[in-house]
C-alpha cells in the first residue's frame, strides 16, 4: 500500500525533506511500525527526535493509529504557535 | 468563518465589530490578541516565521472552537492566526468570544488559546543573533491545557 508522508519544522530541515509518497512493505500497519521502517531507511531523525508527534489523515495520533493505504501521515515536533 | 489562518494581518476593530455586530443577545466580548515579542529565552529576536500544517491547522482550530461551544453558551466565536515572517509588535494570533455574560466569554477565550498552543499545528522558528531556531514547546503550556481537562473530571 501507498502512504504519503509529512514532515514539519525542525524535523522536515533535519531531513531534507518535506514529503514523500512511499510503498510500505506488509506488516508495516501502525504509526510505530512506520516510524521504525522509516529509521531503517535512514531516516534517523525520526528515532532521535524528543516528543515526536504525528497525525494520520490530519487527526492526532499514537503510535498505535493504524495506517491505510491512502493515508496522509504527518511527523512532526511539538507544536509552538499562538 | 470563524477559523482563518493567513499571512495578512488583521484590523482588531473591524473584526471585533462584525463579530457582534447587530446581535443585541450579547453582552460580553472577550478577547485575546497575541504578539511578537523581541526577546525569547535570553536571546534578541528580530523575526519569526510561522510555518503550519494546511488543512490539519483549520481542522484543529474548528475542533478546539467545538468543544468550547460545548462548554459555554457563546454566540460567536473568531480565531485568526497569521503565519509566513512577522516582525517585533506584530499581530501574530486573535481569539474573540461573545457571550451574554463575562464569565464564560472569558473562560471560553483563555480556553480556546490554551487549546490553540497545545493542539494546533503551528511552529515558530525565531532569528536571532546567533542564528536562527526552532521555538522549544513550553511545559508550562502542556500545563495550562491540562487544567482544563481537570475540571471536568
Amino acid at each position: 500500500m501507498s502512504v504519503k508522508i509529512l514532515y514539519f519544522a525542525g524535523l522536515r530541515e533535519a531531513l531534507g525533506i518535506g514529503s514523500e509518497t512511499l510503498e510500505l512493505p506488509a506488516g508495516v500497519a501502525t504509526v510505530g511500525t512506520l516510524r521504525d521502517w522509516l529509521v531503517g531507511l535512514g531516516r534517523e531523525r525520526l528515532a532521535s527526535a524528543k516528543n515526536l508527534r504525528c497525525a494520520v489523515n490530519q487527526e492526532m495520533g499514537g503510535p498505535e493509529t493504524a495506517v491505510r493505504d491512502g493515508d496522509e501521515v504527518a511527523f512532526f515536533p511539538p507544536v509552538t504557535g499562538g | 468563518m470563524t477559523v482563518r489562518v493567513q499571512e495578512a494581518d488583521f484590523d482588531l476593530n473591524a473584526e471585533l465589530t462584525a463579530l457582534r455586530a447587530g446581535d443585541a443577545r450579547v453582552g460580553a466580548l472577550a478577547s485575546f490578541v497575541g504578539l511578537v515579542r523581541d526577546i525569547n529565552d535570553g536571546a534578541g529576536v528580530s523575526e519569526i516565521t510561522l510555518e503550519h500544517y494546511p488543512g490539519m491547522t483549520e481542522r484543529a482550530l474548528e475542533a478546539i472552537v467545538d468543544e468550547a461551544k460545548t462548554r459555554w453558551d457563546l454566540y460567536g466565536v473568531l480565531v485568526i492566526h497569521r503565519v509566513g515572517p512577522l516582525r517585533p509588535c506584530d499581530q501574530i494570533v486573535l481569539v474573540a468570544v461573545t457571550s451574554a455574560h463575562r464569565g464564560e466569554a472569558f473562560a471560553a477565550c483563555e480556553f480556546i488559546m490554551d487549546y490553540l498552543k497545545t493542539r494546533a499545528p503551528f511552529w515558530k522558528r525565531e532569528a536571532t543573533p546567533d542564528g536562527a531556531r526552532w521555538v522549544d514547546a513550553r511545559e508550562a503550556d502542556d500545563s495550562a491545557a491540562a487544567r482544563w481537562q481537570k475540571e471536568d473530571s
